[in-house]
């Protein structure tokens, strides 16, 4: 391994560094950030076994895949299982929320209203007479859609534009990387505001949508690096050699390759867009009534918040949870999957 | 554990008598060295004996994970600890104790009286800085001279290792040199204070074969004008023979054989030695197959019970197994000792003789 | 380093372009803003034609963006529906909004890098998982609620803080506003810098530094806090992104009568020039920070410098 430091200039032809020096973008980006090291590994795997060489460990009685090794490490991770176990828990609210709670969110009697926590209404009412438990149990569903589609569009999204800048390069990377730059350019929270509030009907859909168009760009510089790297290895110069074609050579050797710094910053990312969500409802340009999400709830608190905190602080706790269980998930396979930082 | 130790230690003795009256300038004497990782205890070195006098080369030659690149750094006192910690032996430099010295009696040491170069020197050069910051550092440091000076003597040294242009060159960073120019510059660094003693970790591998001779060339007039000890790790017999004065050979944190440079290739008597040099190809036997050991190196984390080579041996027999092969002095097959020589293998006799 | 400055310059035309059409186009599908002239009450139709004529609404949009465009570049936004012009009402609101991310930034980056160093050099110790631990949940609390928390304990509970900032924000008051906008990016900034940290000290150079026998601190100031902090110097430029969008959130939990404050207007009002001139100029700060940050990165790095 020549050199471990990331956006070093050399084995990354074209201007691929200076590329990836400005992928660092709003939010969601320290993942970005600390996946960029992974980049300059030719082979993850690889990489393991010339870091435990250099002690002399080497263990080639079992051979592992990268990806075997990612599952066994996981596996002993505890902060892997806490979030895991929360994460299956809050999907289950999200799909199922009639399980937990069998009151209508929407049923409210303005007789309660900012009502404190009750008997049978642990978390009291809020300004409409609403129960909070419910609507805290409702409010699921929407910030998990949101931050699981918004994922999956931006990963998608993002690997195919990056995949195709990285592996074709030339024009066809000039102009991938302009338009990842164009819309990298726009603040993610200042662009809500704008493109949002042109939408007059905001569906969790909508949401997803503009996440989406404002989010590949991070994922596409990611993959666009990771294919970069993977591209220039013997082993496609080889397959090449033998004939593979181009879809053969992306498909077969090059996104299995690439894969793992991508899915690293979807994974952090997908705690922070559902953070985003709730911060663009906050804003009045999110979701809107009478669909149920946390965002709305923590919004139409904020006022009364002196008076009636309980109203903010549950809906806004099983937020943070939310976050706290994505992000946490995020970093135990970043760290598995990342063999530099064991 | 204890026999082997009283043996080699009698070998080493003996050569240190046989060759000189003073006594060595470094001198190691049954260090143990061990990892604690996650997956375990690693024994990287287990028992190591050598020695080296002023002006005298020392190749410690082994595959990687042999334990010759730690039981350095051992001795420079640059291991990374956690997860890396000396267990136990000595390592006496210029008459004292190394590893009875506080931390920071050792760091006035390193750099000043010995020097380690490593192998690639890209990564081993600080990129952000130039050369010339980084070897007027030297002098920076440990002899507090003035920036100004600092850089004419970055200069100097740059014009000792054979950089050309050098005045200009003095401000360009790590990455604007080519390889073998990079690798002069690390000699430079080490050289910098005219330590004692220098630590070469493989410092030609990263490098073409005809810039390895130059540099080797270089380090070796250095050595003689300096009348410096000289360790060269290597993995490279090929690099060893027309430097170094000994050879130790390590396996799986031990030395396994020891000898003069020239008798350790006419004649090996560790079955492991034997395998490495058969494993050279040679003009003279063009058409046969070569010969590779077989088997892998040993799992640090599992070492084979009894003489570690042993799975891979092809003379292994009941006893490789059970026992721990001491370094035993090697002699002619009449007895007549040979000065300097010792195998780690209970069949030496029949390795060298037979 | 001159070629490299050029080529990120002209990288920057079609960027520039790029964002600020995606702005114009988007804010004007806002709305009809004839419309949102006349309030509820329904405009004569002779009247608004004659409007938009005056106003160049009927041009293409493409054309209506070069005309805007054009003035931008001699220093003019265009005037309010009310007859204001753009440019005065930035100046009301753009020192307030920079002495709040000035204050936030400062936060971010002191606090930030120091507990990164701390936890990086202390890998796995107490210090360490407590640095973790915390940003973990600073990151995943969204800043308006930590805001909203912040004021109620801070501000109106203990009484420590102003709950509001008062007009002309005097320093003093905008401390915790400004903790609140920097809380996420700070503890972002905590972790890359433990990370790159972390790294950096096993790298091979910092081994060859020890091997010198430099001090210890000499070995972290020179070698391997110069080299880490590259990449972090990196994401607080980018940063500044998050830092605006923010900076929105702050200023409407704290009334400060700042950018967002009359951003937030604008666009309630659908006064399409004041929100076309600020927004634009948000992006417009945000690609030159990004320009500026992608040359000190050179600077920083003479890999990139001379490459």
């Amino acid at each position: 391994m020549p050199d471990q430091q990331p956006n070093k200039p050399d084995g990354v032809p074209d201007d691929a560094n200076t590329e990836l020096s400005s992928a660092f973008a709003q939010t969601p980006t320290l993942g970005a950030m600390e996946v960029e090291g992974m980049l300059e590994k030719e082979d993850l795997h690889h990489a393991e076994a010339q870091s435990s060489e250099s002690v002399g460990i080497t263990d080639r009685e079992v051979p592992r895949s990268l990806w075997q090794d990612a599952w066994r490490e996981l596996r002993r991770n505890p902060v892997f299982l806490i979030s895991g176990v929360l994460i299956i828990f809050l999907v289950t609210v999200a799909f199922w929320p009639g399980l937990f709670d069998s009151t209508d969110p929407l049923s409210c009697n303005l007789a309660n209203s900012q009502q404190g926590p009750t008997s049978g209404h642990p978390f009291g009412f809020d300004t409409q007479g609403c129960d909070v438990y419910a609507r805290t149990v409702h409010g699921a569903r929407a910030s998990i859609t949101v931050g699981v589609f918004a994922t999956l569009g931006t990963a998608l999204l993002g690997t195919i534009m990056g995949g195709l800048a990285g592996f074709f390069g030339g024009w066809i990377d000039a102009v991938v990387s302009r338009i990842a730059d164009i819309f990298f350019g726009i603040p993610i929270l200042l662009g809500g505001l704008v493109f949002l509030s042109v939408i007059p009907s905001r569906s969790v859909w909508i949401v997803v949508a503009f996440i989406v168009v404002l989010g590949w760009p991070q994922i596409a510089r990611i993959a666009r690096g990771a294919v970069i790297t993977a591209r220039q290895q013997d082993y496609v110069t080889a397959a090449r050699a033998l004939g593979a074609g181009n879809s053969r050579l992306m498909l077969r050797h090059i996104l299995p390759n690439a894969l793992a710094p991508i899915i690293v910053v979807a994974t952090i990312a997908l705690g922070t867009y559902i953070s985003l969500e709730a911060t663009l409802s906050y804003l009045g340009v999110g979701l809107k009534p009478p669909t149920v999400s946390w965002g709305i709830d923590i919004s139409s608190a904020a006022d009364t918040f002196r008076n009636a905190p309980h109203m903010l602080l549950f809906p806004a706790g099983a937020l943070c949870i939310t976050i706290l269980a994505f992000i946490m998930l995020g970093d135990a396979v970043r760290d598995a999957l990342d063999p530099k930082l064991r | 554990m204890g026999i082997q130790t009283s043996e080699i230690t009698a070998v080493v003795g003996r050569d240190r008598t046989a060759d000189s009256e003073d006594a060595p300038l470094l001198q190691v004497r049954d260090l143990h060295v061990e990892f604690r990782t996650r997956d375990g205890l690693a024994k990287a070195v287990n028992g190591v004996n050598y020695s080296v006098r002023a002006g005298e080369t020392l190749a410690i030659l082994g595959e990687s994970g042999s334990g010759k690149s730690v039981s350095s750094q051992a001795v420079m006192g640059i291991l990374d600890s956690p997860p890396g910690f000396v267990t136990g032996g000595e390592i006496i430099f210029k008459g004292q104790d190394l590893l009875k010295l506080h931390s920071e009696q050792r760091r006035k040491i390193r750099g000043t009286q010995m020097a380690m170069i490593f192998q690639d020197a890209l990564s081993s050069l600080n990129p952000v800085h130039t050369v010339g910051t980084q070897l007027g550092e030297m002098y920076r440091v440990h002899a507090g001279t003035s920036k100004k000076d600092a850089k004419v003597k970055a200069i100097e040294l740059m014009e000792r290792v054979g950089i050309p242009a050098a005045k200009e060159r003095v401000n360009q960073y790590p990455h604007q040199f080519s390889g073998g120019m990079r690798q002069r510059i690390m000699i430079a660094m080490a050289l910098a204070l005219e330590p004692d003693l220098i630590i070469a970790d493989e410092p030609t591998t990263a490098l073409d074969v005809t810039v390895q001779a130059q540099v080797m060339e270089l380090l070796a007039d250095l050595q003689a004008e300096y009348n410096m000890g000289l360790i060269l790790i290597t993995h490279d017999l090929g690099v060893v023979a027309d430097v170094a004065d000994k050879i130790a050979v390590m396996y799986a944190g031990r030395i396994v054989e020891t000898a003069p440079v020239h008798e350790l290739y006419k004649r090996p008597a560790h079955p492991y030695t034997r395998g490495l040099l058969d494993s050279i190809p040679r003009l003279d036997q063009k058409g046969q197959e070569l010969y590779a050991i077989k088997g892998l190196p040993p799992n640090l984390l599992r070492i084979p019970s009894g003489c570690a080579f042993n799975p891979r041996c092809p003379m292994a027999q009941e006893i490789c197994r059970s026992e721990v092969p001491p370094l035993h002095a090697v002699t002619e097959a009449d007895g007549t000792p040979l000065p300097g020589r010792g195998s780690a293998c209970h069949f030496w006799k029949e390795t060298i003789h037979g | 380093m001159g070629r490299y400055v050029i080529r990120r310059l002209l990288q920057m035309i079609p960027v520039f372009i790029g964002t600020t059409f995606i702005i114009f186009a988007m804010v004007h599908a806002l709305g009809d803003p004839v419309a949102a002239l006349f309030g509820d009450k329904a405009p004569d139709p002779a009247v608004a034609a004659q409007i938009r004529n005056q106003l160049g609404l009927n041009d293409p949009l493409i054309v209506q963006y070069g005309n805007y465009m054009k003035g931008i570049f001699t220093g003019s936004l265009g005037n309010t529906f009310s007859g204001q012009p753009v440019t005065e009402l930035l100046k009301t609101a753009y020192p307030t909004t920079l002495k709040l991310a000035l204050v936030a930034f400062t936060i971010e980056v002191v606090l930030g890098i120091t507990l990164g160093v701390i936890s990086g050099m202390r890998r796995g110790r107490f210090a360490d998982t407590g640095v973790m631990v915390m940003t973990l949940i600073v990151i995943s609390i969204p800043t308006f609620v930590i805001g909203y928390v912040l004021q109620y304990l801070f501000g109106v509970k203990w009484g420590i803080a102003d709950a509001t900032v008062p007009d002309g924000a005097p320093f003093s008051s905008l401390i915790l506003p400004g903790f609140v906008l920097a809380s996420v990016s700070l503890a972002y900034v905590a972790r890359l810098t433990r990370t790159t940290i972390a790294e950096n000290s096993k790298a091979d150079y910092v081994r060859t530094a020890v091997a010198k026998g430099l001090p210890r601190r000499r070995v972290i100031t020179h070698h391997l806090l110069r080299n880490s902090l590259i990449p972090v110097i990196t994401f607080l430029g980018t940063d500044l992104g998050a830092l605006m969008g923010g900076a929105l959130v702050t200023e409407r939990i704290f009334n400060i009568k700042g950018v967002g404050y009359y951003l937030y207007q604008g666009i309630l009002r659908q006064n399409t020039p004041t929100v076309v001139g600020f927004v634009t100029v948000l992006v417009i700060v945000f690609l030159l920070a990004n320009l500026l940050v992608d040359l000190l990165y050179a600077v920083l790095d003479p890999r990139i410098r001379y490459a």
